[in-house]
């Protein structure tokens, strides 16, 4: 976090290396921090700190192989501090084959949704355990079809999301004829639903969702199901609600709360799935 | 507005005058940057074609692991599944045992209270609080969860905290007090 902080020094540093030396950030490649990682390792020392990631790996190309955890050691004194640091680095500088997504590394676009060390979260969101003698494991989404390496098939969970009308669906106009009004109450029931960001990480970390992928919506569904359902400019609620009524849709959820522990986003889909039960049943 | 097009005009030429400003300044750091040159090796494919690749490929995805990858605690230590099986075993128990009550006049076994009793009294204290474990261990972590539930119908207690202390005091408290009702009751 040092980094980050803009005290004068290091904004002077900052400026008389930029004309000194050029664009050097051109010449870097992604993740890989060049001379000037000792600075940021946060103990100062020079002393290489070697970590082993296992990372899954399955090629299309030869199906019959079977998948298998290759180790990769990297110096996390020149990897910077998230997961998806030490995957860009090892796709840069040790096996261009690994394939995984990435787009944002900032935890705004899901992409890099995948499991660590036993829970779903995106790598980009996960810091790297400074603890070297452990390794770290990455396996893709639990229990979705591989497409390649750590880049799971969610062809069927947007299928999912599409079922669930997820658009603003009413008949009346705007009384200004301008825009739908919410009071502030009525916008504040939303929050906590909007940001999610659909990166699937709940849903594959439910063991129901697991079994019943093709008839259970899950909970990254469900979350957005319920946030159309609390819109209070909605007129479907009531269709939406329909929708649900059934054994499999809402009711395959067990309360096994995989989803509220694992969101990246801190939301709470175990928590409004709750709510949708609680309006179908009072 | 025109000021900044302005801005934008003057840049685009100085930009235009040197073109290679960039990369001729940086010609020996690039040659000795650690580039990698990856081969992309394309092919035509038409609509039916790659749809057919797809599907051929889709044939042969693996399963991604779960149930070995995802953390224990949380699959195999769960408080729903555990609850499945404790509500399992005590289903059967009930069973078993209201099936061999009422077949039991016929083939002549005794099993009213007091004859069973009779039949583990001369048992070591262990065995016995052994015994009632079993049976008050299932019985407990099922109330106790039962319970849970009920408190998650009215949507309470979702907080992330909550959800991940509420399972280990579930674990602690059905085993101290299905302990306590083994061997001290």
């Amino acid at each position: 976090m040092a980094a980050l902080r803009s005290t004068p020094s290091r904004l002077l540093a900052a400026a008389s290396r930029s004309t000194r030396a050029g664009p050097s950030m051109f010449v870097r490649s992604m993740a890989t921090l060049g001379d000037s990682t000792v600075e940021a390792n946060p103990k100062g020392s020079t002393d290489s700190r070697m970590k082993s990631f296992q990372v899954y790996r399955w090629n299309p190309d030869r199906p019959t192989d079977k998948p298998s955890m290759q180790t990769y050691t990297l110096d996390l004194n020149k990897t910077g501090p998230m997961v998806l640091d030490a995957l860009v680095r090892i796709k840069n500088e040790l096996d261009p084959t690994l394939a995984f997504r990435r787009s944002c590394r900032e935890g705004i676009c899901g992409s890099c949704a995948m499991n660590i060390n036993g829970t779903n979260t995106l790598a980009c969101l996960c810091r790297i355990p400074t603890d070297t003698k452990q390794e770290m494991k990455i396996y893709p989404l639990p229990h979705t079809y591989v497409v390649k390496d750590l880049v799971p098939d969610l062809t069927y969970f947007y299928k999912q999301y599409k079922s669930i009308k997820p658009y603003l669906q009413r008949d009346t106009p705007a009384p200004d004829g301008k825009e739908y009004r919410q009071s502030k109450a009525e916008r504040r029931k939303l929050d906590g639903l909007y940001e999610c960001i659909l990166c699937a990480c709940c849903s594959t970390s439910c063991p129901s969702y697991w079994w019943n992928a093709e008839e259970y919506l899950g909970p990254a569904i469900l979350l957005q199901s319920y946030r159309w359902i609390a819109d209070s400019r909605d007129e479907r609620r009531e269709e939406r609600r329909a929708a649900l009524d059934n054994s499999m849709s809402l009711y395959r959820c067990h309360t096994i709360l995989n989803c509220t522990r694992t969101c990246p986003k801190g939301l709470n889909p175990g928590l409004a799935i709750a709510e949708i039960k609680k309006q179908m049943a009072f | 507005m025109n000021a900044q097009r302005v801005g934008m005009r003057a840049l685009r030429q100085v930009v235009a005058r040197q073109p290679n400003a960039f990369f001729a300044h940086n010609l020996p750091r690039l040659a000795l940057a650690n580039y990698q040159t990856r081969g992309a090796a394309t092919t035509k494919l038409n609509q039916d074609d790659a749809q057919a690749l797809l599907a051929a490929q889709r044939k042969q995805r693996p399963v991604a692991p779960h149930l070995t990858a995802y953390d224990y605690s949380q699959t195999w230590f769960g408080s729903s599944i555990w609850t499945r099986i404790t509500g399992s075993v005590l289903t059967g128990g009930l069973y078993t045992f209201s099936l061999a009550y009422l077949a039991a006049p016929l083939m002549g076994w005794h099993l009213e209270s007091a004859s069973l009793a009779a039949a583990v009294a001369g048992l070591p204290m262990a065995v016995k609080g052994g015994a009632k474990f079993l049976v008050a261990w299932p019985f407990l972590y099922h109330a106790f969860n039962g319970t849970r539930h009920l408190v998650w119908d009215f949507a309470i207690g979702f907080q992330k905290g909550d959800v991940t202390k509420g399972a280990w005091v579930i674990w602690g408290g059905s085993l101290l007090s299905a302990l306590g009702i083994a061997f001290l009751l």
